[in-house]
């Protein structure tokens, strides 16, 4: 989120905007906000309505928006990279050549925000609509009844039902076993309040060949 | 007292019987649950109406209720309860979404912010938006 920060402050005055989205409830994301000192719109969704609504299945996942409110690049993966999957992980240390390849994703991401921003549809990484159109990832029926059970365990979750909770997150994450958001959300969390546990590891290394942030199609990725 | 949940509202309905997988609603407040009315041509939802099934009336209407479950699932849209059929969530299907997606107008949404404001995205039409998820976990 820092560097979005960064971003919307070099480019405010250029007609854009970061809205950021927290896939959370209010008590797990203020201390996030309050330390980053965020002067953008940090909106709390811990429906997940916008993961249903752009079937998104992460985070960071991002979505570029034209000045009349079209998408000009669908929800994708903002930046992040999978080196992660690398690390120690009974220390959390990245290697160098790790490190450089996370801050490498970023870098060329925010890079290509920032030449939308300045130049609009005539930026490389801007999308005309059929090509927008054809980047879409749509939702099927299995997805839309995960997201109507995942909308039922945050409500029993709330309402202090939390065994009952607990079945109907699990059968969203069935229901919808790409969903990193559904699945992360439930999970058990650590003492830093990180869904990073054993349990997780065992479903990225379950990937595969498979990849956690899926790869973009952005010239430099 | 049941209560719906419907895209982002979420309403108590007084009116509201569930029987197995059936939910009965008057249909006023079905309408304030949904947006969906009854009306001679049928269920409407702005300019869209879809009929009645011939023949099946008593499936969807009883006097001034309507079987909010048999028409969702009619739709094609999910229909999930909890166990003592108190809380029910009136879903989106995947077609209604993939519709929206494919028409490339951003979805719009209402969200509050730390201090409980809500925030709407086309409050910013006319200037470019990074729409970014994040997340504590």
């Amino acid at each position: 989120m820092p560097v979005w920060q960064s971003l919307f402050a070099d480019l405010k005055d250029r007609n854009f905007v970061v809205v950021a989205v927290a896939m959370d409830g209010p008590e797990a994301a203020r201390p996030w906000i309050e330390a980053a000192k965020l002067s953008y719109p940090c909106l709390i969704d811990r429906n997940h309505h916008v993961a249903d609504l752009y079937n998104m299945v992460n985070v960071p996942q991002a979505v570029w928006i034209d000045e009349t409110g079209r998408i000009v690049r669908p929800p994708e993966n903002a930046g992040a990279s999978d080196s992660f999957r690398e690390m120690n992980r009974v220390t959390k240390q990245m290697t160098p050549e790790q490190l450089a390849e996370r801050a490498r994703t970023k870098t060329t991401y925010v890079a290509a925000v920032r030449d939308w921003v300045l130049k609009g549809p005539a930026s490389e990484f801007a999308f005309d609509a059929e090509s927008a159109r054809a980047r879409l990832r749509l939702p099927d029926a299995a997805i839309a009844e995960a997201h109507a059970h995942f909308r039922l365990a945050q409500h029993l979750l709330r309402t202090g039902k939390s065994d009952e909770a607990v079945v109907h997150f699990a059968e969203a994450s069935r229901l919808h076993p790409d969903s990193w958001t559904i699945w992360r959300q439930a999970a058990k969390k650590d003492a830093t309040g990180l869904a990073a546990g054993r349990e997780f590891w065992a479903r990225v290394d379950a990937l595969g060949d498979r990849p956690y942030y899926r790869p973009i199609d952005m010239k430099g990725m | 007292m049941i209560t719906v949940l419907h895209e982002q509202s979420e309403t108590a309905c007084s009116t509201a019987h569930a029987d197995g997988e059936q939910l009965w609603i008057g249909a006023g407040e079905f309408e304030r649950a949904t947006g969906w009315s009854l009306k001679p041509q049928g269920f409407c939802h702005g300019d869209i109406c879809v009929p009645v099934p011939a023949g099946r009336t008593a499936e969807f209407v009883a006097g001034d209720a309507v079987n909010a479950g048999a028409f969702w699932r009619r739709m094609n849209n999910p229909v999930v309860h909890d166990a003592m059929g108190e809380v029910w969530v009136l879903g989106s299907g995947a077609t209604d979404r993939s519709t929206s997606l494919q028409s490339l107008e951003a979805p719009d949404f209402t969200l509050p912010d730390l201090a409980g404001v809500d925030r709407t995205l086309s409050e910013h039409r006319g200037k470019k938006v990074l729409l970014a998820t994040w997340a504590s976990w």
